[in-house]
């Protein structure tokens, strides 16, 4: 026990959680707090705007697998942080939003920049807090850290009154923490496990679909090392991608409305399909009705609301995704002896083929999928992208390998414009030394591009390839595609130069017009101690493919 | 595959603390779960509040409500209560206007008949307080209305599973 102010209790309750780095913006009502900080060891690091706060925390996160911490002050800093929260809420990203709040007797006054934060994110977290007394601040951060991290992992946010931050009391930091309500299941039962060997013994078409479950349980190697026993290809979701090194000989990408042919075909035509670590969300299934008609589900989750929420599956497994697969790998193991299983596995080489094919069509100017096979190159394996939202996103995940877990880091359930960037800064916090490659549209950009201050500022250097179609790329496409080309407020008339627009920052600008060029730039900017803004024009034009229109099973996809 | 709609019961134990109910609301709300009714109180302990919650629904969308209110933090225990084994019941007070003296002792006779109580008497009207099932409360104030309801109030259902089954914290 001993005697401290509530904001210096918050830093060393944030001390005993190893928090290195804090993204935030300070205010009026979270100034107690940011006096503290003054004199402590933790870093913090002073964004442009708190969404970007957010965003850092949830990029941090997702490549250090630590948790985030982001802060603001109440009111506009607190609802600023809103869109990051719900996406870190939507892929299940560790952070812990602190906030200030207006003091206690005013709450519920409609006071100067007062706003009910914890009930705006009672939705959007996995829990929040509201600090009633000073003394409570160390056992609710650990909670908040502990609920944050485990199961599940998922955002949590602790609102900070102003008047707690100065109050003094003893504080006792190795109080216990019980949570009589929360208590993940992690070990897989045991009947539901023999259940799924025995459909997976007896399956002559099996493919696992892995999703953000595998790398958040770090049980990349189990997966691997089931799917070679089994000889059973592995497709991902956008949230697993690099669960399974995208150049191993049974990957066979991403699946949904803009997988892969391989991954679509393959999962519709299997008898048996083991889901890990995903939740069977719409842009994974195509028409949920028709989704893998002839199969039979193992859906493995740690949360037990996904399973049975779109797809009910013949064996459901509430559990941690490595202890489940290394429990199927063991029991496997021992009954099942296949040496090969080729009609399945020629089939999908041949649907391989068909991507590889995509990515060599020549035509005019740069390729998208082409300059994503030309940055894979010249990148180190451990190097991490992140990506905007749109088609830059999704050329991204179809044609940029993942090889290695938490590198491919990407807004997937709230389809964030403007999360990669302000992710890839929180990224390169987390692992100066690998480089860290937005795949940037020209849209999204602009929509947190005030960061680049923040960048420069704290010596954060990132490389952003804008592909710079001058459009709303992707509503542009499915305008194109679905409403006859009525291109209706897409055309991003009068973009920045972006060029400039970096200098201006002390940034370094570069525009590219061709593949050679972008050679040339890419390997500067790799080389550079200051984020690059490369510049690549793209036609307009771009559609991204193979697409499932809405509605369309997986099968049903355009290929030109 | 349809499956049929029914009334389902849950019992759930919850944290007894400030925005426990405004997160288990705002967390139906959100899905489109269809609420009954819900009642909340302290339980046998006083730190835990009794949540008894009525849905309609099929079989897949009471499971997902169970498994929804489990997700949650502040949701201790969850069950879903056999009707056959669990004794439910709703408190209703209801304000019946009764100008003269025929009305009067009509209405206090069917009270009697329906074992309720008269809680309040006014010169032109009683309250009157009643409990049981829901079918019961729904026959009653069926009887009532042609000597004119004024205010009806109803707690929601109650509900406890039969003999030494329970759903409580261990
Ligand atoms: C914050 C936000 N607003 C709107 C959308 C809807 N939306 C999805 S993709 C897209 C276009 C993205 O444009 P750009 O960043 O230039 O990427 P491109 O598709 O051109 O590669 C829009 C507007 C969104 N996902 N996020
Ligand atoms: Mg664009």
């Amino acid at each position: 026990m001993s005697r401290m102010s509530g904001a210096k209790a918050l830093i060393e309750s944030l001390r005993k959680e190893n928090v290195e780095f804090i993204f935030g913006i300070p205010g009026g009502a979270i100034l107690p707090v940011y006096d503290v900080l003054y004199d402590s060891d933790i870093k913090h690091i002073l964004m442009r705007h708190e969404q970007c706060a957010a965003h850092a925390a949830d990029g941090y996160a997702r490549a250090s697998g630590k948790v985030g911490v982001c802060m603001s002050t109440s009111g506009p800093g607190a609802t600023n942080l809103v869109t990051g929260i719900a996406n870190a809420y939507m892929d299940s990203s560790p952070i812990v939003a602190i906030t200030g709040q207006v003091p206690r007797p005013f709450i519920g006054k409609d006071a100067f920049q007062e706003t009910d934060i914890v009930g705006i994110t009672t939705p959007i977290t996995k829990c929040n807090f509201q600090v009633r007394n000073a003394a409570e601040i160390p056992k609710i951060v650990k909670t908040a850290f502990y609920i944050a991290s485990t199961g599940r992992p998922g955002p949590v946010l602790i609102d900070l009154p102003r008047d707690a931050q100065t109050e003094e009391d003893e504080m006792n930091f190795d109080e216990k923490i019980e949570l009589r309500g929360y208590r993940p299941t992690y070990d897989p039962h045991p009947l539901q496990l023999e259940k799924a060997v025995q459909l997976l013994i007896q399956a002559e078409r099996p493919i696992i679909i892995a999703g953000g479950g595998v790398k958040a349980s770090n049980a990349c190697s189990e997966l691997a090392a089931l799917a070679e026993t089994l000889l059973a290809p592995v497709a991902t979701t956008l949230m697993g991608k690099g669960a399974i090194p995208e150049d191993h000989p049974l990957s066979v990408g991403m699946l949904g409305m803009h997988g892969t042919v391989a991954a679509n075909h393959l999962v519709q035509d299997a008898d048996v399909l083991l889901a890990v670590g995903m939740r069977f969300s719409d842009r994974s299934t195509g028409n949920i009705k028709a989704f893998c008609p002839d199969g039979k589900i193992i859906h493995i989750d740690i949360d037990s609301s996904e399973i049975g929420k779109n797809i009910k599956p013949h064996v459901p497994i509430v559990a941690d995704a490595k202890r489940a697969l290394q429990s199927i790998h063991n029991r496997l193991i021992q009954k099942f002896n296949r040496k090969e299983r080729s009609t399945w596995l020629n089939r999908m080489q041949t649907l391989k083929n068909i991507h590889e094919e995509i990515i060599k069509s020549a035509g005019d100017g740069i390729k998208p999928p082409a300059l994503m096979v030309e940055i894979r190159k010249m990148l180190p394996n451990n190097a991490i992208i992140t990506t905007e939202v749109g088609q830059n996103q999704m050329w991204a995940a179809l044609y940029l390998k993942a090889y290695k877990p938490r590198t491919f880091i990407s807004s997937g359930g709230l389809g964030t414009m403007g999360f990669g960037f302000p992710a890839a800064l929180g990224a390169k916090v987390a692992c100066p030394e690998v480089p860290v490659v937005d795949i940037a549209g020209d849209g999204s950009f602009l929509m947190t591009e005030q960061d680049l201050a923040s960048s420069i500022a704290w010596k954060i250097p990132v490389i952003v390839v804008i592909l710079n179609n001058s459009m709303l790329g992707m509503v542009a496409q499915w305008q194109r595609l679905f409403y006859n080309r009525r291109y209706s407020a897409v055309d991003l008339k009068r973009i920045p130069d972006f060029v400039k627009l970096a200098e201006s920052y002390g940034a370094q600008g570069l525009r590219v017009q061709s593949i050679e060029e972008f050679r040339e730039a890419f390997k500067e900017a790799i080389n550079s101690d200051v984020t690059t803004v490369i510049d690549v024009p793209i036609s307009p034009e771009e559609n991204v493919l193979p697409m499932v229109p809405p509605g369309n099973t997986l099968k049903d996809l355009i290929l030109s | 595959m349809e499956m049929k709609e029914r009334i389902y019961m849950i019992s759930a134990i919850v944290e007894h603390k400030p925005g426990v109910l405004y997160s288990v609301s705002n967390m139906f709300r959100r899905r489109g779960f269809n609420i009954e009714s819900i009642s909340v109180g302290e339980s046998e302990q006083s730190d835990l509040a009794r949540m008894t919650i009525t849905i309609k629904g099929d079989e897949a969308t009471v499971e997902q409500v169970v498994k929804q209110l489990k997700k949650l933090i502040s949701v201790v225990k969850v069950s879903i209560l056999d009707s056959e084994n669990t004794v439910a019941r709703e408190l209703a007070l209801i304000k019946v206007s009764t100008p003269d003296a025929r009305v009067r002792s009509d209405v206090i006779n069917y009270t009697e008949i329906f074992k309720g109580h008269i809680v309040d008497v006014a010169h032109e009207s009683l309250i009157i307080e009643i409990t049981g099932d829901t079918d019961k409360i729904n026959a009653f104030i069926e009887l009532m209305k042609p000597f004119g309801v004024r205010e009806i109030a109803r707690t929601g259902i109650a509900a406890l599973q039969r003999g030494m089954r329970s759903v409580k914290m261990e």
